[in-house]
C-alpha cells in the first residue's frame, strides 16, 4: 500500500557544460509513494522556485516511457532501481522512508552535460544519420504485402526496434559503449528483407560513426541489456558483430 | 470596411480550393493540374518545417528527397522524441487485406460519420485514398508491423468501425511509424538536405509583404533552448506541424512540452483558428491519483478489442468499492453492468471515443465510479484471458499491462484495470484549405495542428494516418503549387527590418515576463487553468459553464501577467521561461475554446452541450444552424475574435444521426 | 586497418588471440594429465617439445598471441576509460544478470599474467629456455628447484619437486589454485564474449553459449587443477608420513 515518505535527494548540479559540478542535497517531506519519480522532482522544483532558487534542469517529455527523453542515473542505475522502465515510470514506492536518493546525469564522453541532469545525446542522432535507415524515397514502393516476412523475423525485428534511444545503454556500460543502441537498429533492418539490401553498408557506416564519436569498445558485460528500459536483447550485439565482420571480410 | 467584412465572413469551397469533380476524382484531378517546381529550382527554395512528429518529420524528409532545402526544428533533444511516438494502438488504412468488405469509401464514410459530420468531405476522402500508400511506404522503410504466420500483415479492429483495418506494431505503433519517418529524415540530414535544429522553439512567424503588398510567411523566430539566444531563420514557405493544444487542460495524455504556441503565433498573424472547442476525451486512461500529478497515461484503445467495460449494477457495491472494502473481482457476474454493451449492442465496447467517454462520465456522475475518487470504471480482461489464454493476451497487450502495473501497482491480469476519460487530442486547429495552406500565404499547417480531417471527433488509429498522409503524400504536392510562384524570390537576409521587428516583439515579451517576479510558479497557474478547463469546458458543457469559464480564464490571465515568478535568466537555459511562454498561449487557447464552445449551440462529437441531448443522453446535432467550420480570426490582444464560417455541405454523403446501437 | 581502427575489429583480435590461448591451455592441460599416470610419458612429451624447431616456432607464436592479447587489452581499456568521460559515477550498483568477471577482465588478466610469469620462472625457464641456452653455447646454464638441478627434459621431476617439497610445495599448490580460479573466471566470460564478438550467438543460443563457455573454463582450469591437487595430496601425504 502506498504511503507518504520523507526523503533526501542528492542531486548533481552543474551550471553548464564547462562548469564544475557538485552534489547538492535537498530534503523533501510527505512525498506520496504513488507519485512518479519525475513528479517528485517537480515537487522539489516547486520547492526550489518558492525559495527563489534555480530549479533542477532535467530532460523529460512524454512521461509514459516511450519518448526516451528522461535520463537520470538514480542510485547507481540508469532509470533507477526498477527493471524495464524509464525514469518517468519509476515510482516513489520503490523508495523507503528516510532514504537518501542520489541522482546523477548520464556520464559518458559522448553525452556531455548541458546543465544539471540534462545531457546532449546528439551522438545517437548522428549514428542514425550515418546509416540507420532504408534508402527509399517517398512514393513508388511496392505493395505492403508484396514480400511476406516470417512472423518470427518480424517479431524479432520489432523487439529490436523498440529501442527508445534514451542512452541508458551507454550510460550503464563501464566502457561507455553504444553497441546495444547501434545493434538494435542494425538488427531490426537486417532481419527484414527491406533492410537486408543495405545491411552490410549500414553496419559498417554506423559502427564507423559510433567509433568516431568516442564511444567505448563493447566487452559484452551485458550491463546495457540489464538496464535497458525496453529490454533490448544482447543477442542483437552478436548480430551486429556478425553483420559487420561479414561485411568487412567480403571487402 | 463593413462590406469587406461581410464578404469575408463565409468561406466558399473555391476559397478552400476544393477541386471540382466527383469525390473520388478530386485528388487525382488536383495532382494532374497542379503546378510543379522543376528540380533546378527546388534547390533554390528553402522550406521551414517546425515539428518532427509524424507530419513534420515525414514532410521534412519528403521535401528534402524532392530536392528542396529544408530547415527542420524541434523542441526536444532529438527529432525522434516528438509525441507521435506515444501513439500505441495503430494506423488505419483501407487495404481490405482481411477481406471484410473494407474500401476507400468505407474508410472515408466511417471517418466522416465518426467525426459527426463536421469534417470536409474532400479532405477526408483524400485521406482515405492515400491511407494505403502510407502502409506501403512504412513497410518499405522497415517498420516492423505485426504479421500473421503466413508472413502477411495483421490487422485489428478499432472504435467506430466494423472492419479490421488497423495495422499495428505491438502497442508501439506510433513509435515505429515515427522512427520510420525519423529514419527517412535522418537520411536527409546525413545528406545535408535537411538542416536540423534540435532544442529550438519557434516563437513567431515572420511576415514580409510581397510586391502586391500581400503578407507572406517568410521565416520564423526561434529560441535556442540551450543558450536562450533568439535566432532568425528564413524560408520561402513555413510549414507548421506542432501538434495539438490539449495541454491547455494541464492534465492530458500529451507530452509535457506539447503546446499550442505555434498555432497562436499563426493565429495572431491572421491564420484562422478553426473549431477550437473540438477536443477529444479518450475513454481509457489511467485515473488521476493526486494533486501532484503531471500527466495522464493513456491505455490504448486497442484494449477495447478484448476488454469489457463495466461498473457495478448496485449502488451499494460501488460505494463499497469506493471505500476500498471490496475489489472488482469480488462482484459477481450478474451484478455487473456492462453499460456500453447494454446501450450500444451493435458496437458494444468499440463505440467511438466520445461516446465511450460520455457513457463513463454518466455512470460516475450517477455514483457508480469504482475507485476512491469515484472517477473510474473497470476495463476487465478476465473474459479474454479465459477465452484466449493469458499468453495470447500478454502477447497482444503485454507492454500496456506492464505499464499499467508500474503506475498503479496492481496486476491487471488478476484485477480489472481502472480507467477514466482524459483529454487526448484536439480535432480543432489552424484552418487550412485543401492545399493545407492557412489563410496566410506561404504558411502551411499539417497534422494535429490543423483542423482538417476529423470533424468533431477523431476515430482511433486515424491520427497517425492523417499525420503521415499530410506529411508524405499531401503537403509535398500541394506546397509546390505555392512554391512554383516563388522561384523568382531570392533567399532573403534575416537582417531585414521585418525579422528585426519580430525578434524585438519576442524579446519584449520575454522581458515583460521576466520582470513580473511575482509569487506564483508557472505550473501552479497552469494547474488552475487546467481545472477550469476540465470543470467548465470539459466533457459536459453548458452555456452557463462556458460563460463562467471565460470569466475565470480572464482572471487567470490577469493573475499570470501580474503574479508569475520565473527564476533565472532569459538568455540561458530556462525551463520555467519556456513553460511560461507556452502557458501564456494556453490561456488564450483555453479562452478561445470556451468562446467557440459557447457559440456552438449543439452537441457533436467531442463537443457535448448538455442542453442539446436526446432523452437517452445522446448528442444532438443542430445541422440547420451549425453545419459549418467555425473559424476564428484574431482582431487584437483585448478584443473578441471574429467568427468566419465555412459551411459544410454534404454532397456525397447523407447526414444521419450517429447510431452505434444497431 | 579495420582490425586496429574499428571497435569490432579490435575486439575480433582480442577474441581470436584469446581463443588461440584457450586452445593452447587445453593442449597444455591434457599434456599435464600424463603426469598423474606416468612420469616417463610426461618426460617423453617434454623431450618432444624441447628446443625443436617446431616447438620454438609454436612458442614464438604463443608469445605473440599473449603479447597481442595483452597489448590490445591495455589499448581497449584506455579507450574505454576515456569513453566514460572525466566525471565518474558517485554511486554504482550491482546489476542483475551482469557477472562480476565480465566487468573485471583486466584485473583477472593481470592476475593470470602475473602467475604466468611465475610459472615460466618455475618451469619454462628451466626447460625450453635452458635448452636454448645450451644450444647457444652456455653449457653450464642451469637453474635449481629448491636446491636441486633437474635435467631440462625431466619435467616430471621439477613438477614433483615444486609441488611436494614440504611447506613450500603446499604454498605453491595453493598459489596455483588461486591462479586457476582467476583463470576460470577469466575464461568463463572470455570464451562466451569471444564467441559473441565473432557473431556466434542469437536469442536461442544466448544461454547455451554461456554454458559452453563455463564448460570450457571448467575443463581448462580443471585439467590443471587435477595435477595440482594430485601433488597437493601427495605432498600432504608425505608430510604425514
Amino acid at each position: 500500500m502506498d504511503n507518504y515518505i520523507d526523503i533526501k535527494v542528492r542531486v548533481w548540479r552543474q551550471a553548464g557544460p564547462k562548469a564544475e559540478g557538485h552534489f547538492e542535497t535537498y530534503e523533501l517531506k510527505h512525498i506520496f509513494q504513488g507519485a512518479s519519480f519525475l513528479e517528485m522532482i517537480d515537487i522539489l522544483n516547486e520547492q526550489l522556485i518558492s525559495e527563489h532558487k534555480d530549479p533542477i534542469a532535467f530532460d523529460h517529455d512524454c512521461r509514459e516511457g516511450i519518448c526516451g527523453m528522461c535520463s537520470m542515473y538514480v542510485n547507481g542505475h540508469p532509470h533507477g532501481p526498477d527493471s524495464a522502465i524509464t525514469t518517468c515510470q519509476l515510482h516513489m514506492r520503490k523508495f523507503k522512508d528516510g532514504e537518501t536518493i542520489t541522482i546523477e546525469p548520464w556520464r559518458s564522453r559522448a553525452f556531455p552535460v548541458i546543465k544539471d541532469l540534462m545531457v546532449d545525446r546528439e551522438a545517437y542522432d548522428k549514428i542514425m544519420q550515418a546509416g540507420g535507415f532504408v534508402s527509399v524515397n517517398t512514393g513508388g514502393v511496392p505493395d505492403a504485402n508484396a514480400i511476406p516476412i516470417p512472423k518470427a523475423h518480424a517479431d524479432e525485428a520489432m523487439d529490436a526496434a523498440s529501442c527508445i534511444g534514451c542512452g541508458a545503454c551507454a550510460a550503464a556500460c563501464k566502457n561507455g559503449s553504444a553497441m546495444l543502441f547501434v545493434s538494435a537498429k542494425v538488427s531490426q533492418l537486417a532481419l527484414l528483407p527491406q533492410g537486408k539490401v543495405e545491411a552490410a553498408a549500414r553496419a559498417k557506416a554506423m559502427v564507423a560513426k559510433m567509433d568516431e564519436l568516442g564511444f567505448g569498445n563493447c566487452t559484452n558485460t551485458g550491463a546495457c541489456a540489464a538496464e535497458c528500459p525496453k529490454q533490448v536483447s544482447l543477442a542483437n550485439i552478436a548480430r551486429l558483430n556478425r553483420e559487420f565482420l561479414c561485411a568487412k571480410l567480403k571487402d | 470596411m463593413a462590406t469587406k467584412k461581410a464578404t469575408a465572413q463565409v468561406i466558399t469551397p473555391e476559397m478552400a480550393k476544393i477541386p471540382a469533380g466527383p469525390l473520388e476524382k478530386k485528388w487525382t484531378n488536383y495532382k494532374d493540374h497542379q503546378k510543379l517546381v522543376n528540380p533546378a529550382n527546388k534547390r533554390r527554395l528553402d522550406v521551414i518545417v517546425v515539428g518532427t512528429g509524424l507530419a513534420g518529420a515525414s514532410a521534412a524528409a519528403s521535401l528534402a528527397e524532392m530536392g528542396f532545402n529544408v530547415l527542420n526544428f524541434c523542441i526536444q533533444d532529438s527529432p525522434r522524441r516528438a509525441h507521435s511516438i506515444a501513439a500505441q494502438g495503430g494506423i488505419n488504412a483501407a487495404k481490405n487485406y482481411q477481406n471484410d468488405g473494407d474500401s476507400v469509401y468505407r474508410l472515408f464514410y466511417d471517418t466522416i460519420k465518426g467525426g459527426d459530420y463536421r469534417a470536409r468531405e474532400a479532405n477526408v476522402y483524400r485521406l482515405a485514398e492515400v491511407s494505403n500508400s502510407i502502409i506501403d511506404q512504412c513497410v518499405a522503410q522497415g517498420v516492423p508491423f505485426a504479421r500473421e504466420y503466413g508472413g502477411l500483415l495483421d490487422n485489428r479492429s478499432f472504435g467506430g468501425a466494423q472492419v479490421s483495418r488497423t495495422f499495428y506494431a505491438k502497442g508501439q505503433t506510433g513509435q515505429q511509424l515515427l522512427l520510420g519517418a525519423y529514419s527517412a529524415l535522418s537520411r536527409q540530414i546525413g545528406k545535408g538536405k535537411v538542416k536540423m535544429y534540435n532544442r529550438h522553439e519557434m516563437l513567431d512567424v515572420v511576415m514580409i509583404k510581397d510586391e502586391n503588398g500581400e503578407n507572406r510567411a517568410r521565416g520564423i523566430i526561434a529560441r535556442n533552448l540551450v543558450t536562450g539566444r533568439i535566432e532568425r531563420y528564413f524560408g520561402h514557405a513555413v510549414v507548421v506541424a506542432t501538434g495539438g493544444y490539449g495541454n491547455a487542460f494541464f492534465l492530458s495524455t500529451n507530452a509535457m512540452a506539447s503546446n499550442g504556441s505555434a498555432a497562436m503565433q499563426m493565429y495572431r498573424h491572421g491564420a484562422y483558428f478553426a473549431n477550437p472547442c473540438y477536443a477529444q476525451i479518450h475513454p481509457t486512461c489511467i485515473p488521476k491519483h493526486g494533486d501532484f500529478q503531471s500527466k495522464l497515461t493513456l491505455m490504448s484503445e486497442s484494449l477495447r478489442n478484448d476488454g469489457r467495460i463495466w461498473v457495478p449494477k448496485k449502488l451499494e457495491d460501488a460505494q463499497r468499492l469506493q471505500r476500498g472494502e471490496i475489489k472488482g473481482k469480488d462482484i459477481p457476474e450478474e451484478d455487473r453492468d456492462y453499460y456500453l454493451e447494454r446501450r450500444y449492442p451493435a458496437f458494444g465496447n468499440l463505440v467511438p471515443r466520445d461516446v465511450a467517454s460520455r457513457a463513463a462520465k454518466e455512470r460516475c456522475d450517477k455514483g457508480y465510479g469504482v475507485n476512491n475518487t469515484g472517477l473510474a470504471v473497470f476495463l476487465d480482461f478476465s473474459d479474454a484471458i479465459q477465452r484466449l489464454g493469458k499468453d495470447v493476451v500478454e502477447q497482444k497487450y503485454g507492454n500496456l499491462f506492464q505499464m499499467y502495473e508500474k503506475i498503479v501497482d496492481e496486476n491487471p491480469y488478476e484485477e480489472p484495470m481502472m480507467i477514466f476519460p482524459a483529454i487526448h487530442y484536439t480535432m480543432g486547429g489552424i484552418w487550412v484549405d485543401y492545399e493545407l495552406q492557412t489563410s496566410v500565404k506561404g504558411l502551411f499547417c499539417i497534422g494535429e495542428a490543423n483542423f482538417s480531417d476529423h470533424g468533431a471527433n477523431r476515430l482511433g488509429a486515424s491520427a497517425l494516418m492523417q499525420g503521415l498522409a499530410d506529411g508524405y503524400f499531401v503537403l509535398p504536392y500541394t506546397i509546390q503549387n505555392y512554391l512554383s510562384d516563388q522561384i523568382g524570390v531570392p533567399r532573403m537576409s534575416t537582417d531585414l527590418p521585418e525579422f528585426a521587428e519580430a525578434e524585438k516583439g519576442i524579446t519584449e515579451k520575454i522581458e515583460k515576463l521576466m520582470a513580473i517576479q511575482g509569487k506564483r510558479s508557472v505550473d501552479s497557474i497552469h494547474k488552475e487553468l487546467g481545472l477550469v478547463m476540465w470543470d467548465f469546458v470539459g466533457m459536459g458543457r453548458t452555456a452557463e459553464s462556458l460563460k463562467t469559464a471565460v470569466e475565470k480564464i480572464d482572471a487567470i490571465k490577469k493573475e499570470f501577467w501580474s503574479n508569475v515568478y520565473i527564476p533565472g535568466e532569459a538568455n540561458s537555459l530556462n525551463n520555467e521561461l519556456e513553460k511560461a511562454l507556452r502557458l501564456a498561449d494556453f490561456i488564450e487557447i483555453g479562452r478561445l475554446m470556451a468562446v467557440d464552445a459557447l457559440n456552438r449551440e449543439e452537441s457533436c462529437g467531442g463537443h457535448f452541450r448538455e442542453e442539446y441531448q436526446t432523452p437517452e443522453g445522446e448528442a444532438m446535432r443542430q445541422d440547420d444552424k451549425f453545419s459549418y467550420v467555425a473559424c476564428w480570426k484574431y482582431t487584437g490582444e483585448d478584443s473578441e475574435p471574429e467568427l468566419i464560417k465555412e459551411p459544410l455541405d454534404y454532397e456525397f454523403t447523407e447526414r444521419k444521426t450517429r447510431n452505434y446501437k444497431s | 586497418m579495420w582490425l586496429k581502427d574499428s571497435s569490432i575489429g579490435r575486439k575480433l583480435v582480442m577474441s581470436i588471440s584469446g581463443l588461440g590461448l584457450v586452445f593452447f591451455l587445453l593442449f597444455h592441460g591434457c599434456m599435464n594429465l600424463a603426469l598423474v599416470f606416468s612420469e616417463e610419458a610426461y618426460n617423453w612429451i617434454c623431450s618432444v617439445l624441447g628446443a625443436n624447431w617446431y616447438a620454438l616456432v609454436a612458442t614464438l607464436g604463443l608469445g605473440a598471441l599473449v603479447l597481442i592479447h595483452f597489448l590490445y587489452a591495455i589499448y581497449l581499456t584506455i579507450q574505454n576509460r576515456m569513453a566514460r568521460g572525466k566525471d565518474r559515477y558517485a554511486v554504482t550498483a550491482k546489476r542483475e544478470g551482469v557477472e562480476w568477471e565480465s566487468e573485471n577482465m583486466l584485473v583477472l588478466g593481470f592476475v593470470v599474467i602475473g602467475f604466468i610469469v611465475l610459472h615460466l620462472a618455475n618451469f619454462w625457464f628451466k626447460m625450453q629456455f635452458t635448452e636454448i641456452m645450451h644450444m647457444c653455447g652456455a653449457e653450464d646454464f642451469a637453474v635449481a628447484t629448491f636446491g636441486t638441478v633437474y635435467a631440462p627434459t625431466d619435467g616430471a621431476g621439477m613438477v614433483k619437486a615444486l609441488f611436494t617439497t614440504p611447506i613450500w610445495g603446499q604454498v605453491y599448490c595453493v598459489l596455483y589454485l588461486v591462479w586457476l580460479t582467476a583463470l576460470w573466471f577469466h575464461l568463463r566470460h572470455g570464451v562466451w564474449s569471444a564467441l559473441h564478438t565473432m557473431g556466434f550467438n542469437n536469442l536461442v543460443w544466448m544461454k547455451r553459449v554461456k554454458v559452453i563457455s563455463a564448460v570450457v573454463a571448467t575443463l581448462v582450469a580443471g585439467l590443471f587443477a587435477i595435477v595440482v591437487l594430485y601433488y597437493l595430496g601427495y605432498g600432504i601425504g608425505m608430510l604425514c608420513v
